[in-house]
């Protein structure tokens, strides 16, 4: 499904080296966690990923379904399959939750030569997943983001995510911010879309979510590097070691 | 005071370019006494503090600056899917053949051109009367030109509830054209009236529009600037509203070498209320005033001045706006803000916001700013597969909405978003290719 060779990206503004050489390899249907402490470049990698302004890619690939996604338009990446539910979603005032879902989607059913949906099945189509994602007709109506509490955001988020069924899906510490109930609701959200076809990173900063979303394959970054990748148990060692010991295993 | 020299000259210049009018009946009366007012205060010049930053001489000069007709291609006239009374002027010139007759249920309508004449007339207490009031604390000498000069125009006097909106479409036909056109609007007592105005209107257009709504009337005002470029205007709306009448006014500009539009609106009578906003989309060498003059008068009256302006390549955007509370109109509710977002680095945007407060009870607000688009919103945007000019397109639209939504008519909002669409995909902006 996706992956990533050797990647290095530096900021465009400053001879700031973020990630220096990252390798993964992603199966259809699998799900893989990335864990690493703050600032090891987990975020900028979803980043450039998506196509985010910024950043300099001066060695490596991504390649999606056979693509190279490090010479699209962001909003080709999506259409080619690629989500990102971002760790800080935007807000966008003056432009309703609803309209903003319906563009995005028949912005990527046109781009894939498809016909746009009728006003009457998008609508019943958002109602059903808002439903399940515990979000309501006023948050719909709503601008985008806009004074949305922290886990109304995340919701929000796979919301998208579940009206635009992408094939490759990026969580950016979807988890961060949400109690332990919004994080069942998010992981369900998120467990519901799980198929042979559909592929997760999930990148989090803790154990926890990772027992909602099981995760496959499970990595550790730091210093802009995949420096350990294991199976579940490797979460889990994080979660009572820290990653003292893992950074100096590595060395 | 005798004028300054260069005034004076420019005066005669001006002058000598337009016809000597009859001065019979009212209206003779008015424009003697309009010509009075311009005499004394002479035509603008850059140099006066209230034209700082909209050059005025193309709009004072002896002649017009020549401009193309424009024909708009595939976009359908503004309103045409409107049930409206159909009036049409052509360069100026109320044109009989293109226009419904004048009858409105609720309505009185005649030609300005041929009410004149009467020795008496309802719109004597109107027409050149709140252009007059509106001289001071600022002079306004393009509006007094107008009373004195104006030869066509529209007499509106509304009695009930407008059975449908009265739509003036202003067509230009000769690239050198110079009209001046007057319209009074009377809104008796809990009347109802919504005025459309659409169209070009000549290569040089001088426009005043006064406007009564009398005790508990309404009038609704939406109006749009054509999509011809180079053409070059100075409007004026001057309203006076009695208790509890409501004034409503949208103006959607589009492109334009110059437009000055200003707006004199004087809250008379307790719990009226006056809301005035504008949207301007500019690209380009456009250059776009908003001038506005709110005075409350009488007490717990509200007032909103809400404009916004999208500019790109180079256009210029300028808002001088004031509210002016009088002694004694306490518990006044006054709102304004003017807000520009800026395409790229070579569009400016000139604010001058005032409050000039003589009331302790008052609640009065005003904010501006100036900005370019939110990156982040726009990548936000086309990570979910949304296009950059979309996205970018969407974006301007909810800049604007607060100035859309003070059209009451959800169809008419319709058509002017739809209109801005059309506008923005037509219209790239160098930055952001
Ligand atoms: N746009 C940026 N400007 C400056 N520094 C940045 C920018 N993006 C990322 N960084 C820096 O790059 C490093 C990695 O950040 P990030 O990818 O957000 O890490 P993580 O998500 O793992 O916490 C940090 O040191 C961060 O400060
Ligand atoms: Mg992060």
């Amino acid at each position: 499904m996706l992956e990533i060779k050797n990647l290095h990206v530096k900021l465009e503004e400053e001879d700031k080296v973020i990630l220096k050489g990252v390798d993964l390899k992603i199966g259809p249907g699998e799900v893989h966690a990335i864990m690493g402490p703050n600032g090891s470049g987990k975020s900028t990698l979803s980043y450039v990923l998506a196509g985010r302004d910024g950043y300099e890619v001066t060695e490596g690939s991504a390649m999606l379904e056979g693509q190279e996604l490090l010479e699209m338009e962001p909003e080709e990446r999506a259409a080619a399959g690629l989500f990102l539910a971002f760790q800080y979603p935007v807000e966008i005032p003056g432009v309703g939750n609803m309209t903003f879902l319906r563009t995005a989607v028949n912005a990527q059913r046109k781009a894939r030569g498809e016909d746009e949906v009728s006003a009457a099945e998008f609508l019943k189509l958002v109602r059903e997943k808002a439903k399940t994602l515990k979000i309501d007709a006023e948050m719909l109506k709503r601008p985008v983001n806009v004074g949305f509490s922290g886990g109304e955001k995340k919701r929000n988020e796979i919301l998208q995510m579940a009206m635009l069924e992408p094939r490759m899906c990026i969580l950016d510490e979807t988890d961060s911010g949400l109690d332990v109930d919004a994080m069942k609701l998010v992981s369900d959200g998120v467990n519901a879309l799980r198929d042979a076809g559909r592929s997760f990173l999930v990148i989090t900063h803790y154990q926890r979510l990772l027992d909602h979303i099981k995760p496959d394959v499970v990595h550790i970054m730091a210093a802009g590097r995949i420096i350990k990748t294991g199976g579940p148990e490797l979460a889990l060692e994080v979660e009572t070691n820290g990653y003292a010991d893992i950074l100096s295993e590595v060395g | 005071m005798a004028l300054p020299k260069v005034k004076e000259d420019a005066l005669t210049a001006r002058l000598a370019a337009l016809p000597a009018l009859a001065g019979k009946g009212w209206l003779g009366a008015a424009r003697a006494e309009a010509q009075g007012r311009l005499a004394a205060m002479g035509l603008p010049s850059r140099r006066d503090e209230y034209w700082r930053y909209t050059d005025p001489a193309s709009l004072v000069a002896a002649e017009a600056v020549p401009a193309a007709d424009f024909h708009p291609g595939d976009e359908a006239p503004a309103f045409d899917a409107i049930d409206r009374l159909k009036l049409v002027f052509v360069d100026g010139v109320f044109d009989p053949a293109q226009s419904d007759d004048l009858a409105l249920a609720g309505v009185e309508i005649e030609r300005l051109a041929q009410a004149g004449a009467a020795d008496i007339h309802w719109a004597q207490g109107l027409y050149g009367v709140l252009e007059a009031r509106g001289q001071t604390p600022v002079q306004r000498p393009l509006a007094a030109l107008n009373s004195a000069h104006a030869t066509d125009g529209l007499l509106i006097r509304v009695t009930g509830r407008a059975a449908r909106p009265i739509a003036l479409i202003y067509a230009h036909e000769s690239k050198t054209s110079d009209a001046m056109l007057h319209h009074c609007v009377k809104v008796e007592a809990g009347a109802e009236l919504t005025l459309l105005e659409s169209g070009p209107g000549a290569a040089r257009f001088t426009k005043v529009l006064e406007v009564e709504v009398a005790e508990g009337a309404q009038f609704h005002h939406i109006r749009v600037q054509g999509r011809d470029h180079e053409r070059r205007a100075a409007t004026h709306v001057f309203a006076r509203l009695g208790a509890r009448a409501e004034f409503r006014s949208f103006t959607l500009t589009a492109n334009g070498r110059l437009t000055r539009n200003e707006a004199v609106l004087e809250l008379a009578g307790p719990d009226a209320r006056a809301h005035v906003a504008g949207a301007a989309v500019g690209d380009g060498d456009f250059h776009h005033d908003d001038t506005v003059f709110v005075t409350h008068a009488a007490a717990a009256c509200e007032s909103r001045q809400v404009f916004k302006k999208v500019l790109m390549n180079g256009a210029t955007g300028v808002f001088q706006g004031k509210i002016l509370v009088k002694p004694g109109a306490q518990k006044t509710d006054g709102y304004q803000i003017s807000q520009s977002l800026l395409l790229d680095e070579d569009s400016q945007f000139l604010a001058k916001p005032e409050l000039e407060i003589y009331a302790d009870d008052v609640k009065c607000s005003h904010g501006s700013t100036s900005g370019a688009i939110d990156e982040t919103a726009l990548f936000y945007l086309q990570s979910r597969g949304v296009p950059r000019k979309a996205a970018q397109g969407l974006l301007v639209l909810a800049f604007l909405a607060e100035a859309i939504q003070e059209i009451a008519d959800e169809t008419i909002a319709d058509d002017i978003r739809g209109r801005l669409e059309g506008w923005l995909a037509r219209h790239a902006s160098k930055g952001s290719a």
